[in-house]
């Protein structure tokens, strides 16, 4: 979609600069007039909302770091006196670990609406690809930071993570024992962990940064897909990116911003455990540990295979499908508006998410539905871990079976012809037809 | 080869390999009891373990076993009543709390493996027994961990 520029220099400044550095003409063409199709809905707005969040986590996590401490011995009190004592040090740092869960919140959309509207079909693969990219840098970047606190869940959280690499054990012996020395730099997590990872907790935001530059070329070439799925045609089924989404963005991004804000001021610790203010103890693990909610879904998946090396592998194999989900979806019909039977597989995949994440959150040999009383009276039947299992199965059958079959037999509705149409066939007519009532009485 | 250099700083340095062994007086843990050491910055338990644990442990020998070991590998000649293992969970590295679960040994917490009074796996996720460090006596009540 991207056209030639139409950018004009209005100053002798702007033309000195356009023949040297055409830095104005990339940012006129990019976010001013990039024409954008014109029926984009709120689910499109998480764009721009992502956008801020990785602004708002990176000013937010160098101040942190001016004041933080990288230190088995010193970490967790410099962050209580970030907390104590910093001016404002408190209302930072709940920006920014309730920053991570805002992030978390609006990739989760991002990524469904994606998944909806079929944004991840060509020509946008390599758009959807790098957007993964980015993702899985979250990811690492959420669990780093996480462990920087260095309470009992930062611990806990950094052992179990790392040791999903000793399944690899099970592949070729010792293997896995090698790559969990290398990541810990030492026999346990321990302070040259601690420091590796505040290293890499400072970097990895940055190289989101430059991938989300790419992301955002890989967008303007194609352009953005739109919620019929129909590609744009001509200049009339666009406007302009300013005023038009900078304006729509603007006001997502404030509505959003609004829950941020109610989190850091009202609810601080509601995503948050109590347990990660025990300072961490390599001796004693706390009763029951869980990840952040962003990761629980996976960790059920994990939790729900008995066998330690194929329940790493189910765990990373359910972010991998994402990778490659442009060629499981065999449906040339990109927007499930059209897709009576996939719309419905795609709410239960939703739910099946959510219900992954919920089990996660509870202890595998909790009680889902009571059937009856053991000898000591608690509840037996069915348990969260054989839910996890079914939710499992499911997650993975949309990807490897519903997607790649649905697409050959599926009866979709009739497309549109273009962006506009579906607007004006909904009167019936092009033209309003209002110039029939009563003309007598119009004086 | 050129890149290995920056790979291998990531692996122990010399100071973090040099705290190779412990010592510890045994007389400190009463029967039924365990104590947590810490050694090269894990837990490891040293359990003074009661007849009733050892006759258990022994018990176990015939079972279905995941990772099958006899208890008389797992402890030093003429000492069964000392059980010295790494506090590990051999799934993904939490610390089993002890005396808990159906088999009397430890319960891990986290995705919930259970061990016997031997410290070998009984139920749940953890593919291998809690391991046994290298350890020798060098009296009859003190200990050599590494």
């Amino acid at each position: 979609m991207s056209g030639p520029s139409t950018y004009e220099p209005k100053t002798g400044f702007e033309r000195w600069l356009d023949t040297r550095l055409p830095i104005i003409r990339m940012a006129h063409d990019t976010a001013l007039d990039f024409p954008t199709p014109k029926n984009l809905n709120y689910w499109w707005t998480f764009g721009g909302i992502l956008a801020v969040c990785l602004v708002v986590q990176i000013i937010s996590g160098v101040i942190l770091a001016m004041h933080y401490v990288p230190n088995a011995d010193l970490a967790f009190n410099s962050v209580q006196r970030i907390m104590r004592d910093v001016n404002y040090g408190w209302m930072i740092r709940y920006i920014h670990a309730n920053g991570a869960s805002m992030f978390f919140l609006a990739v989760y959309i991002h990524i469904a609406r994606g998944m909806y509207y079929g944004s991840y079909k060509a020509p946008r693969e390599v758009l959807w690809i790098l957007g993964c990219v980015i993702y899985l840098l979250m990811m690492a970047t959420g669990f780093m930071g996480y462990v920087l606190p260095w309470g009992q869940m930062s611990f806990y959280g950094a052992v179990v993570i790392t040791n999903l690499f000793s399944a690899f054990d099970g592949i070729i012996p010792g293997l896995g024992t090698a790559i969990t020395t290398w990541l810990w730099g030492g026999f346990a997590v321990d302070n040259a962990t601690l420091n590796r990872f505040f290293s890499l907790h400072y970097l990895l935001p940055f190289m989101i940064a430059g991938v989300v530059g790419l992301h955002i070329w890989a967008l303007h070439v194609p352009g953005n897909n739109n919620p019929t799925g129909v590609e744009v045609r001509s200049k009339e089924d666009t406007v302009p990116f300013h005023p038009y989404y900078t304006v729509k963005d603007g006001f997502a991004i404030g509505a959003f911003m609004i829950l941020f804000a109610w989190f850091v001021f009202f609810a601080p610790e509601a995503l948050g455990h109590a347990d990660n203010y025990v300072p961490a103890n390599p001796l004693a693990t706390p009763a029951h540990i869980v990840p952040e909610w962003y990761f629980l879904p996976f960790y059920a998946i994990l939790r729900a295979i008995p066998d330690k090396l194929l329940g790493v592998l189910a765990m990373f194999g359910s972010i991998g499908l994402l990778f490659v989900l442009p060629w499981l979806d065999t449906s040339k019909v990109k927007s499930m508006r059209y897709r009576p039977t996939a719309r419905w597989f795609f709410l239960i995949f939703i739910a099946a998410t959510l219900g992954l994440g919920w089990c996660g959150g509870k202890l595998p040999d909790d009680v889902v539905i009571a059937v009856g009383r053991d000898e000591t009276g608690a509840a037996t039947g069915f348990t969260v871990v054989w839910l996890s299992r079914i939710l499992a199965v499911y997650y993975y059958a949309y990807f490897l079976l519903v997607l790649p079959l649905l697409g050959l037999t599926e009866k979709t509705l009739p497309l549109p012809d273009g962006i506009s149409s579906p607007v004006l066939s909904k009167g019936g007519a092009a033209v309003p037809a209002g110039a029939t009532a009563s003309p007598e009485k119009k004086g | 080869m050129t890149a290995w250099p920056l790979i291998d700083q990531m692996n122990p340095a010399g100071d973090t390999l040099a705290l190779a062994s412990i010592e510890y007086d045994l007389g400190k843990v009463a029967e039924g009891q365990q104590a947590t050491v810490k050694w090269r910055g894990k837990p490891v338990f040293v359990r003074h373990r009661t007849a009733k644990e050892i006759a258990e442990a022994k018990a176990g020998d015939t079972a279905d076993l995941k990772d099958p070991q006899p208890d008389s590998a797992r402890v030093k000649p003429g000492k069964p009543e000392w059980l010295i293992v790494v506090g590990v969970c051999t799934h993904l590295g939490c610390v089993p709390n002890f005396g808990t679960g159906s088999y009397g040994g430890w319960f891990c917490p986290c995705h919930g493996s259970v061990y016997d009074t031997s410290g070998r796996i009984r139920q749940g996720p953890a593919p291998l027994n809690l391991a046994v460090p290298d350890y020798s006596f060098v009296s009859d009540t003190r200990v050599k961990i590494g």
